[in-house]
């Protein structure tokens, strides 16, 4: 049962955001209810449609923004897995909301007058994408138009008539300020807590949005049993494709410290809440190949909600950024109560399914070391799809050297085994040894008795084995600097 | 194409459909119909419509087995669960248990007898779509589970077939083999493909009076729809009104296999009286619903020192899951185009169909066409690498040609263009240096492989079930001189509307903003037949013409007598209508005829002549012509990790004379792209159970905006022209193209070829997947 403080702790049974300049609010409600379905059928604004619920379609693309001191930061995600709770505070875009009666937006004339649109159905998302690029919407800027598109599938056109209607567009600056005062009036200043008898479910379901670290600590303590919630990411496909019924959500998005990131001289901490796409350019900077992953993982509104920390809780075999932050050898911070411990990495995957987290304890913040001057550094992702694809094999390599001998390798990889691990045998092998193709191929070979894959839709065990060495082979070819992959050369010219 | 020469071609965009055209609009390259309602989200598919306050929601229980018994079935839980209203199992259809098209064997609900995993067994109806899909999941069902063939291989070893094997033969085989100067046989496994349209399966259903149904559906095929439900619930077909404005894609995934999801609607609409919709989840979707059929394909042939084929035998073998659906047509028309562009002097193509506990496989654009297709380039390749020859002469060296230009099933082709198609291509595309420069990297280069390859498709256009090619069309043009166009087609995002809408615009000389386009509709348009075949235009769009053409001359008719003008002097353009040297506008004249009791309103109606064919002999004429075209691709593979990327592809494709040159670039690159996934990334994979493991996005990977080849220079045959009296002289254009990612399939193969140097051909399958392609570099 609920304790009464807590029930005290939290206002109203309703929250309110913003809409095409209107303040909506919502009570009594499904806290599971998605975005997606309140605007379809709460609003009936069905010009965002479903096409996977499960976010990697794109055809339910929204905007949402929030407010930062004086400024909106808007955000591109899928609506058809993002809690209504989540937008609590929050204005909201959708594609009803660009055309001013006939006049539409210079974006739809161009999708227009290119041809952008056939069946129409992923359209409204793929405006949305765009839009949210002509005004500089979370991930978007510098971010090549193939990966602001990443996040939006379409089965009709190729492609290429949109891309032409992004590049006709130019950027604009949105004029946010009736938003912002309308967000400053319905700013929270404590925490959320709805609460709604779910006569489908049978249960009570509960919803908290904590503000704060020890709000959030203090919640866990006296439920335990509830479920974290960072960007819904995965949990969104539980409640849309398993149907399962979740009684209590802490969400983590308006915890203020967990969504920070500091970039220190040694390293880089980065808060449990912080979205992908906050953290891209640090740890660009920490390591090209670092972004370079991040890129590659989910898309933009992927990354838009999707948090490194609800990353590493979930506990993924394939473990996006795992393999590269055991690489590079992070630590994280848990924290029960008020009691935190820091823990490396690699050591919170205890075996597939299975994480060093106790009960109502929760993951505060990662660190991650920077590497040394003239470290060999590679991340590999491989999968069917360069974008929007989840890795069959994901690789990370921190290789030092002295006078031409291998000092420290640190070798991890994902979907190798069931969860992400490092390559002990692989590493061994490295150490002491010269730096050289032989050593390479025999470090290569050592991966056989570093792990048994398995075989599933992404890739067979022996496919996994073979190219888990091949990337270690392929190491010694690109250390001129010369990294050419296949995404890197053109067409020749004949 | 880049921007730059795409604007260039489709100069006149500025004309977009609600504007004035001033001159024909046939040949513009107008926007597509909806493309304003697309960008604002407002164009409304099945889900947008407003729901019914008593609105039924619909979910099946669905089999977890490929292949039993259904001992017991116990739905307690499922009828006591929240919110549901009823469940429905197979007896309580009132008549017909069937939604299949040819054969009466797919069953709305089983019926004792599951076979394949997501079967539908029963239809729960409940109050809200979590509801029906809770319930779902709550059935205690007992079954008996029986041997089930999951595999291509599964079912041969066990000669499980859907239906007798079809042989197609031209001279004796063995005897010219055995001559044969060189002689090479393989195999090649081409995969299946799910169509993942955007737009889910959906319909809604609604009881009308007098026991009518209405049903609102996204359906390539309204009329088969009407026919199967009329049946299901014995009625007579005139009882039920199926209507479809347009779909989010279909790609053939629409053509039969949304009739599950509106007979189950209608099903519980006729049952408790209330209105009932079917929006299937994408999961159960991918599971439910039938996909391209997987091919197994065996080729033994024999050729000249200059890789002219002297005899060819080509084996197929096709996963057709556990219903016939079309699969008859479908690997019909594998055959059809196991001769693509090459004259094959003796010939037997076989082609088992075999019936596996799967779901049943379906249309998919090329229906058949791409998979008969494959083998024989790819039977052309290993020619290449056995002689050594650039692929693109041994392509060449077998063209149809004077002479030698009938193909294995009888017909004459007549209308070949693909040689002057492939030479402008050829020297367009810069192939030969670039082929050049590409040998020469791929000697420097260490780990990275590139290859490039032209291949060339010609695709039979007609329904080959001849009685399909008819269509009709209903206009009423009303007194303030709009005009109204219905007819047989229906809207998947392929631009039909548009282009039959631009053909009656020009029969009467209005501006398209005159037009209004209509949904398809089984009570305005009867018996009409799938929209698919690539057949749209070429039959919706001369039915209309016709029917434009007979109010407009009923018109002229009327005018000419009453101006005492002649007939020829009267001419309808601009807006207006020339009477002799009087100019009136169009408006004024409907409203004279109508004064003068001229009826404004007339169906049209259009059967494609010529065609002929014989299933017992495989010969005929099952084709009115040829649609025609080509791809250059240039790729580059990592023999490290079998990752491969198009750099470029250049395409040159005839539309013949195009009636919307937009709209069918569109329709070449879409069809591009899709067929470049089905060869790459789209992998289906099944357990040993036979469950779909790859039945969502994240797991089915259609091609991304990044998947793009690099740079893609796009064109229409200028001197493209149909020599068969089509509407306009135009060409179908919605599968052709889908074939010309076969040239990337072959360009993977050089690279990996170059990589290994054997003197035969890498054993490459379909899709060539990173690991496909890996795993061929050691063999």
């Amino acid at each position: 049962m609920l304790n009464v403080a807590s029930r005290n702790q939290g206002t109203h049974n309703k929250i309110q955001f913003c809409l095409d300049g209107v303040i909506h609010g919502v009570s009594d409600f499904d806290p599971t209810l998605s975005l997606l379905d309140w605007l379809r059928f709460q609003a009936c604004r069905t010009g965002t449609k479903e096409g996977c619920a499960e976010g990697d379609c794109g055809s339910c693309t929204v905007l949402v923004g929030t407010l930062y001191d004086d400024r909106i930061l808007w955000r591109a995600v899928n609506a058809c897995i993002l809690f209504l709770p989540m937008v609590d505070g929050k204005a909201l875009i959708t594609v009803e909301s660009l055309a001013k009666q006939d006049d539409m937006h210079p974006l739809q004339k161009a999708m227009v007058e290119l041809h952008g649109s056939q069946c129409g159905f992923c359209t409204p998302g793929f405006i949305m994408s765009m839009y949210g690029r002509t005004i500089g919407a979370s991930g978007t800027c510098n971010a090549s138009l193939d990966d602001v598109l990443a996040g939006n599938l379409c089965r009709c056109t190729g492609y290429g008539p949109i891309i032409a209607a992004a590049n006709a567009i130019s950027l604009e600056q949105r004029d946010d300020a009736s938003d912002i005062t309308r967000l400053r009036s319905i700013a929270r200043k404590e925490m959320l807590h709805l609460i709604y008898d779910d006569p489908l479910a049978g249960i009570q379901r509960h919803w908290f949005t904590p503000t704060s670290v020890s709000q959030l600590s203090d919640l866990l303590l006296s439920h335990p049993d509830a479920r974290v919630v960072a960007g819904a990411t995965d949990v969104g496909l539980w409640v849309t494709k398993q149907h399962r019924m979740l009684d209590k959500i802490i969400y983590l998005g308006e915890v203020t410290e967990l969504n920070q990131l500091i970039e220190c001289e040694n390293e880089v901490v980065i808060g449990a809440g912080v979205r992908y796409n906050d953290a891209h350019a640090a740890l660009y900077r920490l390591h090209p190949d670092l972004g370079l992953l991040v890129r590659r993982i989910g898309a933009v509104q992927v990354r838009n909600a999707g948090t490194i920390g609800g990353n590493i809780a979930n506990g993924s075999p394939i473990g996006d950024m795992p393999p590269a932050l055991i690489a590079f050898e992070a630590s994280l911070t848990l924290r029960l109560g008020d009691v935190r411990r820091t823990i490396p990495l690699e050591k919170f995957f205890l075996e597939y399914g299975k994480q060093d987290r106790k009960t109502s304890e929760f993951i505060e913040s990662m660190s991650i070391p920077r590497p040394k001057n003239g470290d060999i550094i590679r991340i590999v992702k491989l999968s069917k799809r360069f974008d929007s694809d989840i890795s069959a094999v994901c690789s990370a390599m921190l290789i030092r050297l002295e006078a031409g001998r291998i000092v420290h390798a640190r070798i991890a990889f994902g979907g190798m085994a069931g969860i992400p691990k490092r390559a002990i045998h692989c590493e061994s092998q490295l150490i002491g040894s010269d730096w050289s193709a032989s050593t390479l191929e025999l470090a290569a070979q050592a991966l056989a008795k570093d792990f048994t894959p398995l075989t599933d839709v992404r890739g067979s065990a022996a496919y996994r084995l073979k190219v888990a060495g091949n990337l270690l082979r392929r190491l010694w070819l690109e250390q001129d600097g010369t990294r050419a992959t296949v995404f890197d050369v053109e067409a020749v010219h004949g | 194409m880049d921007n730059a020469t795409r604007s260039d071609r489709l100069n006149g965009i500025q004309h977009s459909v609600a504007q004035t055209a001033s001159k024909s609009t046939v040949s513009e390259a107008l926007a597509h119909d909806s493309a304003v309602l697309h960008v604002r989200g407002q164009a409304t598919y099945v889900d947008d419509s407003p729901e019914a306050k008593k609105l039924l929601h619909l979910a099946f229980g669905m089999s977890q087995h490929a292949h039993a018994r259904i001992l017991s079935l116990d739905l307690t839980a499922v009828r006591s669960s929240p919110d549901v209203v009823a469940v429905f199992t197979a007896d309580d259809i009132p008549g017909e248990n069937n939604v299949g098209p040819v054969a009466k064997d797919d069953k709305l609900l089983a019926d004792g007898l599951v076979e394949f995993v997501g079967q539908p067994i029963f239809l729960v109806a409940a109050r809200s779509v979590l509801a029906a899909r809770i319930a779902a999941k709550l059935a205690v069902i007992e079954y008996e589970v029986l041997p089930a063939w999951i595999t291509i291989s599964d079912a041969r070893t066990a000669g499980s077939l859907i239906e007798a094997t079809q042989r197609m033969k031209r001279g004796e085989v063995d005897p010219e083999l055995a001559k044969s100067i060189h002689r090479i046989q393989g195999s090649i496994e081409i995969g299946g493909q799910e169509h993942f349209y955007l737009e889910g399966q959906v319909a809604v259903a609604t009881p009308t009076e007098n026991r009518g149904m209405y049903i609102l559906s996204s359906s390539q095929h309204p009329s088969e729809i009407q026919h199967l439900i009329a049946r299901m619930l014995c009625r007579n077909s005139a009882d039920v009104t199926v209507e479809v404005r347009r779909m989010g894609g279909a790609f053939g995934g629409k053509e039969t296999q949304a009739a599950l999801f509106a007979a189950a609607a209608a099903l519980v609409a006729d049952k408790t009286g209330q209105p009932a919709k079917f929006r299937c989840d994408r999961d159960d979707d991918m599971i439910v619903t039938g996909k391209r059929h997987d091919f197994l394909v065996d080729y033994d042939v024999g050729f000249d020192d200059r890789g002219c084929i002297d005899a060819i035998r080509l084996e197929f073998a096709s996963r057709c899951g556990a219903t016939l659906d079309l699969s008859s047509a479908i690997n019909d028309r594998a055959m059809f185009h196991a001769d693509n562009c090459y004259y094959l002097k003796t010939v037997e193509i076989i082609s088992h169909r075999l019936k596996t506990h799967t779901v049943s496989n379906t249309a998919f654009r090329g229906f058949g066409g791409p998979q008969g297709m494959m083998a024989i380039e790819r039977a052309m390749d290993a020619i290449a690498v056995h002689l050594e020859f650039d692929p693109l002469d041994v392509r060449i060296a077998n063209f149809y040609r004077s002479g030698r230009d009938v193909t294995p099933y009888g017909m004459k082709v007549e209308d070949f263009v693909v040689d002057q198609i492939v030479q402008e291509l050829r020297k367009s595309s810069a192939y030969d240096a670039r082929r050049a420069e590409i040998a020469k990297f791929n000697l420097e280069q260490g780990f990275l492989k590139r290859g490039i390859a032209l291949t060339p498709v010609k695709f039979g256009i007609s329904f080959t079930t001849t009685v399909l090619n008819q269509a009709g069309a209903l206009i009423h043009v009303y007194t303030d001189g709009s005009i109204q166009l219905n007819h047989g087609g229906t809207e998947m995002g392929q631009g039909l509307y548009i282009k039959v809408a631009q053909i009656v615009a020009d029969v009467f000389g209005v501006p398209l903003c005159k037009v209004r386009l209509t949904s398809a509709r089984t009570d305005k348009v009867p018996n009409t037949s799938a929209t698919a075949a690539s057949s749209g235009t070429d039959l919706n769009g001369m039915a209309a013409y016709n029917a434009a053409t007979t109010i407009r001359n009923r018109i002229a008719e009327f005018i000419a007598a009453r101006h005492q003008v002649e007939l020829e002097r009267i001419v309808f353009a601009n807006g207006q209508v020339m009477v002799g040297n009087e100019r009136h506008s169009f408006e004024e004249v409907c409203r004279i005829a109508y004064l003068g009791r001229v009826s404004l309103s007339s169906t049209g109606f259009y059967s494609t002549p010529k065609i002929h064919y014989d299933r017992a002999t495989h010969q005929g004429r099952p084709f009115l012509y040829f649609a025609y075209g080509a791809a250059v691709s240039e790729v580059v593979i990592d023999t490290f990790t079998g990752e491969s990327r198009v750099l470029r592809t250049d395409i040159l494709h005839d539309a013949g004379r195009s009636i919307n040159p937009a709209i069918d670039l569109g329709q070449v690159e879409g069809g591009f792209i899709q067929g470049m996934g089905w060869l790459t990334t789209e992998e289906l994979v099944y357990d040993s159970k036979g469950r779909l493991l790859t039945h969502s996005p994240s797991t089915y990977k259609i091609p991304c905006a990044s998947d793009r080849p690099v740079e893609m220079n796009i064109q229409l045959w200028k001197p493209g022209i149909n020599r068969e009296p089509t509407i306009h002289r135009s060409k179908a254009v919605g599968e052709p193209p889908l074939m010309l990612a076969i040239s990337v399939f072959s360009a993977i193969t050089q690279a990996i070829h170059s990589a290994t140097g054997s003197r035969t051909i890498p054993s490459l399958n379909a899709p060539a997947t990173p690991e496909r392609v890996l795993l061929s570099l050691d063999k």
